[in-house]
């Protein structure tokens, strides 16, 4: 009976142990993302970390639509889930003012990274509020709204003469709203299954805002005064009114049924063969020149957002910075890993993995720029891009702008005027609930 | 309770054996669910009613507020949640009454020998076993005007069922009606086999048309099971999410529960949502009532 007590206890000794080494060497970091290929990308990237520091490092994601809820739901319950978050832009005001976010900012002066990453980039990935010269985020995704279109319709002589004769000037990648809106129209011709455009018209979260934002940005409006709160006059000028005229007008000329429609559709209206040119996310074109995931991958080409007709150009911005959440147990680790993320080597084989580093130098780089037929694109955008309001109340603000405007893209009601006179005025009563006017 | 009859322990189970009594034996089961409703129902119930009073919102770290009935006043007065009362009362209209014809239409014609019955009966079912929401994404690609055979079979050339704001909102109701009629067949079928063969009998004698049977035989006596029916489909068509989130964003197509979320769980305006859900409950135990009274006066006759 006593060999067998020994044994027993001889037994639990060594598998507490063993049990205790293993965690003291197995330090994780787990990094909250949106599903997409970026993250694939960045977890690969990742792995070389752990191969160097014995770190495991793990990208966890979530489906698009439901990213900020779950995100914001474990930093409510002040969870330790995830040590980083790759949050969106619009997600600063409410991560740092509400406690959610580690201040980077003596990190960001240690490194200088003023000097590293674009400065749109650090402007609407890393500051808030705008000027403060605090940040919140690293950098890690830059991204914004482009077009893909089809350069063997561009190119047809045929179409070229019929298109000349129609329009009097020549068909090629359209440098105005004016004539992208006119190639739409031009090879709109539903009895033959082809379609003008494909934008997005998505509102449960911020798909439609950002393709609207786009052609509001280029007719030189505005969505509002990010210092002082101030909407009126500006989300409803005439020039906003005029951008968002366009886009209802754009929607015209898309395939049938697109009243929901995000970068999934919007790649599919390229590879289905369905559409002239589609608007997405420079991060969702990587398939668009994959032959396996688009039939047409040799005849698909990539333009920059145009300009409006004062010729103004702007774009709407996407990607995303890297945050430390302030409930991780592993924030110093965090630290480390964040240090070595910027580090010029990583960013590197962080853009030739796929993802769009915000390095200043990778970006200006020729490599970078010839490494696909998208990437001189996303770096002319990169130096023009405009973001929605990243105020902490920006999912009400969001919501708001996406009930006025939907009805007026998708469906038809009222005009441009009035969905943006009745967003202003929503918009002024949240802020002033808000208190945002002292 | 009092009608509550125990039945003895059977001296020889092995219950008796350790002693236990019949009632504990009862509590064992009882005690886990009460403590299990009152946990995860009746107290997140009685919390969030408190909430429905403040300015809480689970995102903010600043403390919240008592703002007694301002939620209240602000929702009741809002044009946005009107209209999705309106959309969400259009919903269960057509929803509810395309289940009750359908599915009692359907019991009807099962509601006799024939081949495979069970084999046919258990392939009608299928639909409503199936997860809400593979059924909207599901439906959604039927609807496609692109390549969506609807469309196709119908004749319907581009007609965008889910983009068109005059018709999405019947499109999901439509799909509403194809997963749950199977329910409303199921009871309706039960509550056929229970009609009495004799008054059938009976009525063939008397030379009674079938119109005539079927208003003054079956019809009465299914009644109380199709109110059944009726009201459970009913609370559930008022609460549906899955369906209509999945498949359009129309805001033509927003019922009262996607309003909902998207106020609790995306503007995180937790004291307000909590005031809506109150209203929205509060209606549905209304609707409900009525229901029940008049199911009791059908049951008394």
């Amino acid at each position: 009976m006593r060999k067998l007590v020994t044994s027993v206890l001889a037994g639990v000794g060594l598998a507490l142990a063993c049990g205790t080494s293993v965690r003291a060497q197995d330090k994780e970091l787990t990094i909250f993302w949106a599903e997409w290929d970026p993250a694939n990308y960045l977890q690969e990237l990742v792995n070389d970390y752990t191969a160097e520091t014995g770190v495991k490092v793990t990208v966890q994601t979530t489906p698009w639509p439901d990213f900020q809820t779950k995100a914001f739901t474990e930093f409510n319950a002040h969870g330790d889930a995830y040590d980083l978050v790759v949050g969106d832009s619009q997600w600063l005001g409410a991560g740092s003012t509400q406690g959610h976010y580690v201040d980077l900012t003596d990190f960001f002066n240690k490194h200088k990274l003023n000097d590293v990453m674009a400065p749109a980039t650090i402007k609407y990935y890393a500051e808030y509020p705008g000027g403060s010269s605090k940040y919140w985020a690293i950098p890690l995704e830059g991204d914004a709204i482009g077009w893909s279109y089809r350069k063997d319709w561009f190119e047809d002589p045929k179409e070229k003469e019929a298109f000349k004769a129609k329009y009097g000037y020549d068909l090629a990648v359209p440098t105005t709203y004016a004539q992208l809106r006119d190639i739409a129209e031009f090879f709109y011709r539903p009895d033959q299954k082809r379609y003008g455009v494909a934008i997005y018209t998505d509102n449960s979260y911020d798909a439609m805002a950002m393709g609207v934002e786009s052609a509001i940005f280029s007719y030189g409006g505005d969505l509002g005064d990010y210092a002082t709160y101030k909407v009126d006059g500006i989300t409803n000028s005439k020039e906003a009114a005029a951008g968002l005229d366009m886009y209802k007008q754009l929607y015209k000329f898309t395939p049938p049924g697109w009243g929901k429609t995000f970068f999934v559709e919007d790649n599919q209206a390229i590879t289905g063969g369905l559409a002239a040119m589609s608007m997405n996310f420079f991060a969702f074109f990587p398939p668009l020149v994959n032959k396996a995931t688009n039939p047409y991958a040799d005849v698909t080409g990539f333009f920059a957002n145009p300009a409006g007709p004062d010729g103004k150009r702007f774009a709407a911005l996407g990607g995303q910075g890297i945050s430390v959440i302030s409930y991780s147990k592993n924030k110093d680790e965090a630290m480390k890993f964040l240090e070595w993320f910027i580090k010029d080597e990583t960013q590197k084989k962080w853009a030739e993995l796929g993802g769009y580093t915000c390095s200043q130098a990778v970006l200006k780089s020729e490599a970078f720029q010839n490494a696909t037929p998208y990437n001189k694109a996303f770096y002319d955008t990169m130096f023009m891009v405009k973001d929605f309001w990243a105020t902490p109340e920006y999912a009400e603000v969001l919501d708001q702008l996406n009930q006025n405007i939907y009805p007026f893209v998708v469906g038809g009601k009222g005009t441009a005027q009035e969905a943006l006179d009745k967003t202003a005025a929503d918009w002024k009563a949240t802020f002033t609930k808000y208190n945002r006017y002292k | 309770m009092a009608s509550v009859a125990l039945t003895n322990l059977d001296p020889a189970s092995r219950a008796a054996a350790r002693g236990w009594s019949d009632l504990t034996i009862r509590n064992l089961f009882i005690i886990p669910t009460l403590v299990f409703l009152i946990v995860f129902n009746i107290f997140p119930l009685i919390y969030s009613l408190g909430y429905s009073f403040t300015n809480f919102a689970a995102n903010r770290a600043e403390p919240w507020q008592f703002v007694g009935l301002q939620n209240y006043r602000e929702l009741l007065s809002d044009d946005h949640i009107w209209s999705n009362f309106v959309i969400t009362a259009k919903y269960v209209i057509v929803s509810v009454a395309g289940q009750m014809i359908v599915g009692f239409g359907l019991a009807l014609l099962l509601n006799r020998s024939f081949p495979m019955k069970g084999l046919i009966t258990t392939l009608l079912l299928l639909p409503m076993m199936m997860s809400a929401a593979v059924v909207g994404l599901f439906w959604q690609l039927l609807y496609s005007p692109s390549w969506g055979p609807i469309n196709y079979v119908f004749r319907l050339g581009d007609f965008a069922w889910l983009s068109n704001p005059d018709s999405a909102l019947y499109a999901v109701a439509i799909t509403d009606i194809w997963m749950w009629s199977p329910f409303v067949m199921l009871l309706s079928l039960a509550g056929l086999s229970a009609v009495p063969q004799h008054l059938y009998e009976a009525a063939a004698i008397d030379r009674a048309g079938w119109w005539y049977t079927f208003t003054r035989i079956t019809l009465p006596l299914v009644s109380p099971i199709l109110l059944i029916a009726l009201i459970f489909r009913t609370m559930e068509a008022f609460k549906t999410f899955d369906i209509a989130y999945t498949m359009t964003t129309q805001p033509t197509a927003e019922l009262i529960a996607i309003r909902l979320y998207k106020q609790a769980f995306q503007q995180w305006d937790t004291g307000k949502s909590c005031a809506l859900a109150y209203i929205v409950l509060i209606m549905v135990l209304a609707i409900t009532n009525l229901y029940v009274k008049y199911l009791n006066k059908v049951k008394e006759r």
